[in-house]
């Protein structure tokens, strides 16, 4: 079943800088009375889908929003904490798109496209601009022009932010722009649905099979183009910063209709989140990144050392951070931060009651700036600390350790948005496009948005342009079969009827990525990891439990869908993450490092984007590759020393 | 490592929409206080699923408190004991050892109760689709900078836009009155220059909306606020009521 595809990024040639505005110019328009004649499926409604979904109506498309949640409000995006980047320059301290362009390549260790990540760049600024008109209360200074504060892997001042709740106040105005479309009946919403199949009919997406999580009927949905806005799959790894509903269900069911999937093993560990306590535990709680703008990461210089941290004099404290990145200090980027942890915390230098931990110490900037200058710019986020530990932040060091949190890799998408099916959109974190093999921190709002707001509007009238779509409906026979195939798969799931839940198999499979396909790997873990998830992919389907009837509100049978598609997703990750044999950003192959223990690129072999076809059988995907061209800017090793 | 616990939970069950419901009691062992609310629930459907019971049916998503989605009745306070908080970041270092937690969903005439402990919150969303926007479209932004803010409305209209649409005052109060969810969202726009154009329409519609939608009037007993978790003011329902007076006399 393997297809003939040739990967055509249809990235533009010519000066980087005119690239989309020239892109833009040759795209192929709709005009207003047509666009009303065109429906476009959104499914998804955090960042991308929001913006996405408001900005298609505003055009006179005629827009379906579907969503998992309740309210469109509640996806994911709304935990963002720390910031969006921009090339605003409002500082004066040098910043420019060219900067921010260099860094977000730089960042993702030149794995990304430089096309795509200029665009990102340059749109970076209309971003801050309609948030603004739309009402998000971006931190302000008190001449009334709005505050930026640091990120990692940056050495300007470009991240604007939103006390610590930035993405909960940019989805809100996407959200917001959203509602004025569906009170203008542009937008049809449709809460508590979960799409569990992509239609494509003559090649072309044409449409959704979804389950209503209410009353469990299945339901079928018909539209010219599908836009997937799901986010991303890091709940794969069971503990992790994700909320409980995000999934890779979307996603997965649409690779398996023929959509590649690219780089699924790039997956971001964030350094800095709550540690684990138990196994009880359901989710990890990230602490902003913006906290290192303050707080010093340090470990004790002593293994064993117990004493607390309050009593740990100066110099024999290690400020590993500080000691090997000078440059950037606390703030080197995620991917490099993280493996710092892991390492200082390896030697057995971790500190807390698990050893899996480091300090985030506050008292040097409380005493600097003042107690009240650390309230006003992280309150939020201390107070979270403080609920979930009982440990009040102000008086001692946070504890933090490394836990899942983006994951870069997607559905692979040309220039415009646009997977290997014809019509089918994909944005937002779902897909693999700007961040490389690593993103840097407020990187992910801005990306959704450039997504949503500023490149779907464009490309997809291209698309319908330039496309013969003939009319479709549900009684077309792909739907009947899409329909009967899910049907299947549900009762399939409820009838095994063995003895293990849903969460112990999610668990399991998430011990399984995090020792071997986490924050380090090698070729022979992988092997296992390969080996151990066929494994429990076998066990599941002959010994999973799970309550109830499909109709109706059933949380157990949706988790047990997500599961089942989890287990196959990780086998093709841990087979990306051994083909590639280099590190490069967030992907550490432990036999490919420098003297230092630095990630070790090999450029001859793999500057490209690994795009992975389905086959039919789970252990042999098809590899194609889109080779990555460096025009700009000269791949070169990754220092922030 | 602390003392385990052990804890009665007494739920309310109600298989759907129309059919009847009632409270049933749940022991549960040796549970760590470090474990929140919600993961007491999670341990409890695994060991109901286990015995072939069917799980208690909850709302939540993000778990640290900002998305809005959880939300229930814990011993008659909305979202529990500590205030400022979600249910979900309710911990159990914060209960007795031994106790009966009761948990019932959210009881309003306009939150219809869909399973156990999930309601229909959907009300709201067509509250915010009344007017709770800017209408500028896409691509049509001034420079952000072009509008200065002054820092202390900035911060006064972030204090309103922090709601998370949970609707716990709704639950709270004997009214089953939104007004203060309605009012935070008044408020932010109309404090704002970018909400001037619209602030007259808007705060009629959102107001007619709320009325349509069955939540009842407020009458000031201030439980909302009591139990908001992102400890929004009751004030704003005094400002939502100048700007509705405003907004009648300007007509």
């Amino acid at each position: 079943m393997a297809l003939a595809i040739k990967l055509d990024s249809k990235a533009p040639s010519g000066p980087l800088e005119s690239r989309w505005t020239r892109h833009k110019d040759s795209l192929k328009l709709v005009s207003p009375a047509n666009k009303r004649k065109y429906t476009i499926l959104v499914v998804g409604t955090g960042l991308a889908g929001a913006s996405a979904a408001a900005s298609l109506a505003e055009l006179g498309y005629n827009v379906k929003s579907f969503c998992i949640h309740d309210s469109p409000r509640r996806a994911h995006s709304i935990a963002a904490q720390g910031g969006i980047n921009a090339a605003k320059n409002y500082r004066n301290d040098g910043d420019s798109v060219w900067r921010l362009f260099f860094d977000t390549i730089k960042g993702g260790d030149y794995r990304a496209r430089e096309s795509n990540v200029y665009r990102l760049a340059e749109l970076s600024v209309n971003i801050i601009d309609q948030c603004v008109a739309q009402g998000v209360p971006f931190a302000r200074e008190y001449g009334g022009l709005l505050d930026t504060r640091s990120f990692g892997g940056a050495l300007v001042e470009r991240t604007f932010y939103a006390r610590g709740q930035t993405g909960q106040q940019l989805l809100l105005g996407a959200y917001s722009a959203m509602m004025r479309q569906v009170d203008a009946g542009r937008i049809t919403l449709y809460p508590r649905r979960e799409m569990l199949d992509l239609v494509v009919i003559n090649g072309q997406a044409r449409g959704i099979v979804c389950r209503n999580l209410i009353t469990g009927e299945l339901e079928a949905y018909a539209g010219d183009a599908v836009v997937l806005c799901t986010g991303g799959y890091g709940n794969i790894y069971f503990h992790t910063t994700y909320g409980r509903s995000s999934n890779a269900t979307a996603i997965w069911r649409c690779h398996k209709r023929g959509a590649l999937f690219a780089n699924p093993c790039f997956t971001q560990i964030h350094p800095t989140c709550i540690p684990i306590t138990g196994t009880y535990q359901s989710k990890l709680t990230l602490m902003s990144e913006s906290l290192r703008n303050d707080g010093r990461v340090w470990v004790p210089k002593k293994k064993g050392d117990t004493r607390p941290p309050t009593e740990i004099p100066e110099d024999e404290r290690d400020y590993f951070l500080e000691r090997k990145y000078p440059t950037y200090g606390n703030l080197t980027p995620r991917d490099i931060a993280s493996r710092a942890v892991k390492a200082v915390c390896d030697e057995g230098r971790g500190v807390g009651p698990t050893g899996r931990a480091v300090y985030l110490d506050f008292s040097d900037a409380i005493r600097e700036k003042g107690i009240d200058y650390i309230k006003e710019q992280y309150g939020n986020l201390f107070e979270m600390y403080q609920h979930i530990t009982g440990e009040d932040p102000y008086k001692v060091p946070m504890r933090i350790y490394p836990a899942v949190h983006y994951t870069m890799g997607g559905l692979w998408v040309d220039y415009n948005l646009m997977s290997t099916i014809p019509g089918l959109f994909v944005l937002g974190e779902a897909n693999f496009s700007d961040h490389g093999a690593n993103r840097l921190g407020a990187s992910a709002l801005m990306q959704g948005l450039a997504d949503g707001y500023f490149i779907i509007p464009y490309t997809i009238g291209d698309y319908f342009a330039n496309t013969t779509l003939p009319k479709v409906s549900t009684e077309h026979s792909a739907f009947k079969d899409s329909l009967a195939e899910v049907q299947r798969f549900l009762t399939r799931l409820l009838s095994i009827k063995g003895t293990k839940t849903t969460l112990e198999f999610h668990r399991e499979l998430g011990m399984i990525l995090w020792d071997y396909v986490g924050m380090s790997r090698n070729a022979q873990g992988l092997q296992i990891a390969i080996e151990k998830i066929r494994q429990l992919r076998e066990e599941f389907w002959n010994d999973l439990k799970v309550h109830g009837d499909a109709n109706t509100l059933n949380k157990n049978l949706e988790m047990a869908g997500r599961v089942a598609d989890f287990l196959e997703l990780a086998e093709l990750m841990a087979i990306d993450a051994l083909h590639r044999e280099e590190s490069c950003g967030a992907h550490f192959r432990e036999e490919y490092q420098t003297p230092e223990g630095e990630a070790l690129r090999n450029d001859e072999k793999f500057c490209y984007v690994a795009a992975w076809e389905y086959t039919g059988d789970l252990s042999k995907p098809e590899l194609h590759k889109e080779p990555l061209v460096f025009e700009f800017v000269k791949p070169t090793v990754r220092s922030y020393k | 490592m602390s003392k385990k616990m052990t804890l009665h939970l007494r739920i309310w069950r109600q298989p759907g929409p129309n059919a009847p419901g009632k409270f049933v009691t749940y022991t549960i062992r040796d549970v760590s206080p470090d474990m929140s609310l919600l993961e007491l629930l999670d341990v409890l459907n695994e060991e109901l699923i286990k015995k072939g019971e069917p799980p208690v049916e909850f709302d939540s998503d993000c778990r640290e408190g900002i998305c809005g989605t959880c939300g229930f009745l814990v011993n008659g306070v909305a979202h529990g004991p500590k205030r400022g908080r979600t249910a979900c970041q309710q911990y159990l270092r914060d209960f007795k050892d031994g106790e009966t937690i009761t948990l019932e969903p959210f009881r309003a005439k306009a939150f219809p109760v869909i399973k156990d402990l999930v309601v229909d919150r959907s009300a709201f969303d067509r509250i915010m689709a009344a007017g709770g926007y800017i209408s500028v479209n896409t691509g049509s932004a001034p420079d952000a900078n072009s509008i200065p803010i002054p820092k202390e409305i900035a911060e006064q209209a972030f204090d309103a836009a922090v709601c998370i649409g949970c609707g716990a005052c709704v639950a709270a109060c004997p009214n089953a009155s939104a007004s203060l969810f309605v009012s935070a969202k008044i408020a932010h726009l109309a404090l704002l220059p970018q909400g001037q154009p619209e602030r007259v329409r808007r705060v009629l519609r959102m107001v007619e909306q709320m009325d349509k939608e069955g939540f009842g009037d407020c009458s000031n007993h201030g439980e909302c606020e009591a139990v908001c978790p992102k400890n929004i003011s009751i004030k704003h329902i005094a400002l939502m009521r100048r700007e509705y007076l405003r907004a009648l006399w300007s007509l």
